[in-house]
C-alpha cells in the first residue's frame, strides 16, 4: 500500500481561556496592546448593542433579530484583520465585523426593523449586504475573488459560514472554485456548535469542518474562535497570503452561540442549560479583558468608563433608529429597475393612490 | 374531535399518517426535537423516534434529492422547506427529477412525495421569510400544488396530499397558522385534491382566491353583502392542476370575478384563472375580470408589507369598479 495523500488540520490557539499566552509563538498583536484595547472595546460594544436589540425585540420596537452573543471575538478578529477595500461577504450576524468596518448600529436596527434602508449600510461600499439564504455568500465572494483576479487588484473578500451551513452545497462548491482558480479569499467557518436547534455532531461525523476545505484543495486550519488573538492572527495570515497570490485558507473559528438562533428561537427547548453554563466559561470578552488586565493595560475605571460610552452610543443609535424618517410607500418600486418599467409605474401611482386616500380618513 | 388551529392540524395530519402508515416519514430541519419553528412537527419526533422524524443537516437540495430517492424505493416521505423562501435549492430537485420521474420512467419510478413549506407574509418576518411564490411551482407540469386555508382543509388536504401516488407541494399560509381555531376529528378522513372548496353561496359576483388571502375576501364578502350585494367565495386549494369548472360555473351564475392573491400579478396563478375565464367563459362575463394581487416588486421588508399585501380595500375597490358595471 501506498498513502498518496495526507493531512493534518492544525488547531491555533494563542491565548487560554484563563486569558495567559499559551505555546511558544507568540502573534505580533499580542504585543500590540493599543490595537488589542481598541478591539477590546469594539467587542464591548457589541455586546451592549446586542443586549439593546434584544430587548427593543422583546418589547415589540424590532422585529426578529439575530443575536451575536459569544461570537465577539471571531467577529471583531476577523473585521479587524482585513482591509478596507477587502470585501466582505457576511451571513446576518457577524454585527462585530461590520463595526470594524464603519457599519453604523442605527442601518443594523434599520434592517432587523424592516426597513430596506439598513442593507444601503455606511463602511465599504463594496461590502456585501447581509445574506439570509444560507450559504450563497461563499460563492457570490468566490466570484467576486475572481473579479480581482482577473482585475489584477491586490483585493481579498472573506465570506463566514456557521457549522450548519457548511453542510451546503454551495460552500463546497465555493471552495472547489477558490481551489481550481487559486483565487485570493478566506472562508471563515464561524462554527458556534448549533443550527438552530441541530447540533454541530448531527451536521457531519467528520472530526473537523475544516477538513472539508482539505477535500476542495485548500489548506485548512481550527482556530480557538474566541481567542480574539487567534482570529485576528490567523485571519491576517490568510489574507495576506491571498492577496500576495498564495491561493484561499478555511478557518474553521470554534466559538459557542450564547443565546437563541434568534429571537424567534426558544433553545431551551433542544439545548440543555447546563451546556451553556459551562460554554460561558470560555467566553471571549472576559478572557482578553484578563489579559490586558494581566498586562497592566486595563483598569476598573477605564472598563466603567468604557460601559458609560457604549451605553451612550448604543442610545444614540436607537434614538437614531427611531426618528428613521418614515418609508413611503414608493420605496417598494423605486429601486427594482434603474429605470422604473411602464407597468410598474401603473402599480406605483395606484399604491400612491390608496396613500393619499389614506390620509383623507 | 379537538378545536384546533390550522398548525395543529398539520400535526394531526402528519401523527395520523406516522401511525397508520411506516413507509411515511418527515423530514427536515429543525423538525425533530424543536418540532419544526413554527411547531407543525410538535411532539412527533418524542412520540414516533427519530428514524420516523428526521433532524437533518443544513442543505436544502441535499433534503429534496433525498426526498426524491426515498420515494422512489417504497417511502412516502413529507419533507419540510422551513420556509419558502429558501425552497431555490430544492428547485432542480423538484422541477427536474420529482415531477417527471414517473414520465420519464413510463411509471416504472414515482414519486409519491410531500415537500411542506410555509409561505406569505404578514409576520414580520426577516428578508426572504415572506414571499408568495406559488406560480413558480404551479408552471411546473407533473406536481401538484396544494395550499390549505382553514384548520379542517389543512387537515384533510394533506392526508390526501401524503397518500397521492404523486409529488404534492404542500404550501402552508403561515400568517393564518393560528388565526383561528376550527373543530378537527381526527378520523383519517381526506379532503379531495384538484378540486376548488366553495366557502361561501353567492348570486352577484365571484370572488376566487387561496391561501391566507380566504380571510381579507371573506371579510370582502360581509361587506358587501350588508350592502347588498351577493359575492361566491371559492377557496381554489389545488392550483396546480387547476378546477376551472367550479370557477366558470360560478361565474356563469354571477357573471362577475375577482380574483385575489397575496402573490405578485405577472404570470401568476391569478393570471392563469383570468385566461381560463377568457377562454372558456367570456360569453358568462358582465364585465371585465379582476386581479387583486400583491405588485410587481420584491417581497419589502416589514415595514412595507402591509401596503405590499392585497387588503380588503383593496379587493372592494376592485369589486366596486365592476359593479358599476353592468
Amino acid at each position: 500500500m501506498t498513502t498518496v495523500a495526507s493531512f493534518n488540520v492544525e488547531y491555533k490557539q494563542y491565548l487560554s481561556p484563563a486569558g495567559g499566552l499559551v505555546g511558544d509563538q507568540v502573534p505580533e498583536i499580542a504585543n500590540d496592546f493599543e490595537q488589542i484595547k481598541s478591539l477590546y472595546e469594539t467587542m464591548v460594544m457589541t455586546r451592549v448593542f446586542d443586549a439593546k436589540a434584544i430587548s427593543l425585540q422583546r418589547t415589540g420596537k424590532l422585529g426578529t433579530y439575530a443575536s451575536s452573543l459569544g461570537h465577539e471575538a471571531v467577529h471583531v478578529g476577523i473585521g479587524s484583520a482585513m482591509n478596507y477595500e477587502d470585501v466582505f461577504a457576511p451571513s446576518y450576524r457577524e454585527y462585530g465585523v461590520q463595526l470594524v468596518r464603519g457599519v453604523k448600529m442605527s442601518e443594523i436596527l434599520l434592517y432587523w426593523g424592516g426597513d430596506e434602508r439598513g442593507s444601503n449600510f455606511s463602511g465599504p461600499q463594496h461590502d456585501f449586504a447581509w445574506c439570509v439564504p444560507i450559504a450563497t455568500q461563499n460563492t457570490h465572494a468566490a466570484g467576486a475573488a475572481l473579479a480581482f483576479k482577473l482585475k489584477k487588484e491586490a483585493r481579498c473578500t472573506l465570506s463566514v459560514i456557521g457549522d450548519g451551513g457548511s453542510s451546503k452545497g454551495d460552500f463546497l462548491e465555493a471552495i472547489n472554485a477558490a481551489s481550481a482558480f487559486k483565487l485570493p479569499m478566506v472562508f471563515v467557518i464561524i462554527n458556534n456548535g448549533w443550527a438552530i436547534s441541530v447540533p454541530r455532531t448531527k451536521q457531519s461525523s467528520g472530526q473537523t469542518l475544516a477538513q472539508k476545505g482539505i477535500a476542495g484543495g485548500l489548506p485548512s486550519i481550527q482556530v480557538d474562535g474566541n481567542d480574539l488573538l487567534a482570529v485576528h492572527h490567523e485571519v491576517k495570515q490568510a489574507l495576506t497570503k491571498a492577496r500576495n497570490g498564495g491561493g484561499a485558507t478555511v478557518i474553521e473559528a470554534i466559538t459557542y452561540r450564547l443565546g437563541d438562533h434568534t429571537t424567534a428561537d426558544d433553545a431551551s427547548r433542544y439545548r440543555p442549560d447546563e451546556e451553556v453554563e459551562n460554554a460561558k466559561r470560555f467566553e471571549p470578552i472576559l478572557r482578553i479583558r484578563q489579559y490586558l488586565m494581566d498586562n497592566n493595560q486595563w483598569s476598573v475605571q477605564q472598563e466603567n468608563k468604557l460601559m458609560d460610552n457604549c451605553a451612550l452610543k448604543v442610545e444614540q443609535a436607537v434614538k437614531e433608529y427611531q426618528g428613521a424618517s418614515k418609508l413611503p410607500v414608493t420605496d417598494m418600486f423605486d429601486y427594482m429597475y434603474a429605470e422604473l418599467p411602464h407597468d410598474l409605474a401603473e402599480q406605483r401611482a395606484f399604491a400612491l393612490s390608496l396613500e393619499d386616500k389614506e390620509g383623507e380618513q | 374531535m379537538a378545536n384546533i388551529t390550522m398548525v395543529e392540524a398539520v400535526s394531526l395530519a402528519l401523527a395520523h399518517e406516522l401511525e397508520h402508515d411506516n413507509d411515511v416519514v418527515v423530514l427536515g430541519e429543525d423538525v425533530g426535537i424543536n418540532g419544526g419553528v413554527f411547531r407543525a412537527t410538535s411532539g412527533l419526533a418524542q412520540k414516533f423516534g427519530e428514524d420516523r422524524v428526521i433532524d437533518t443537516p443544513l442543505a436544502e437540495a441535499m433534503i429534496a434529492g433525498m426526498t426524491v430517492g426515498m420515494a422512489t424505493q417504497g417511502m412516502k416521505p413529507v419533507a419540510e422547506a422551513q420556509f419558502m423562501g429558501f425552497i431555490f435549492p430544492m428547485f432542480e430537485h423538484i422541477v427536474c427529477h420529482a415531477a417527471r420521474m414517473r414520465n420519464r420512467t413510463r411509471g416504472r419510478l414515482t414519486c409519491p412525495l410531500v415537500i411542506r413549506a410555509p409561505f406569505g407574509g404578514g409576520i414580520h418576518a426577516p428578508e426572504h421569510h415572506s414571499e408568495s411564490i406559488e406560480s413558480m411551482f404551479a408552471h411546473t407540469p407533473g406536481l401538484r400544488v396544494v395550499i390549505p386555508s382553514s384548520p379542517s382543509r389543512a387537515y384533510g388536504l394533506l392526508l390526501a396530499a401524503i397518500r397521492d401516488p404523486d409529488p404534492v407541494l404542500f404550501l402552508e399560509p403561515k400568517r393564518i397558522y393560528r388565526l383561528n381555531k376550527e373543530e378537527v376529528i381526527d378520523d383519517g378522513e381526506e379532503l379531495p385534491l384538484d378540486m376548488c372548496f366553495e366557502l361561501r353561496e353567492g348570486t352577484d359576483i365571484t370572488l376566487v382566491t387561496w391561501g391566507s388571502m380566504v380571510k381579507e375576501t371573506l371579510e370582502a364578502a360581509n361587506i358587501l353583502e350588508a350592502k347588498g350585494i351577493s359575492a361566491e367565495v371559492i377557496d381554489v386549494a389545488t392550483i396546480s392542476p387547476l378546477d376551472m369548472e367550479t370557477i366558470l360555473e360560478s361565474v356563469k351564475k354571477t357573471g362577475r370575478c375577482v380574483i385575489i392573491q397575496e402573490a405578485a400579478k405577472h404570470c401568476s396563478v391569478g393570471s392563469e384563472i383570468a385566461a381560463g375565464l377568457a377562454e372558456k367563459g367570456l360569453y358568462s362575463l358582465l364585465a371585465p375580470v379582476q386581479r387583486v394581487s400583491g405588485y410587481d416588486v420584491i417581497m419589502p421588508l416589514f415595514k412595507l408589507e402591509k401596503k405590499y399585501m392585497p387588503s380588503v380595500a383593496r379587493i372592494m375597490n376592485a369589486v366596486n369598479k365592476i359593479m358599476e358595471v353592468s
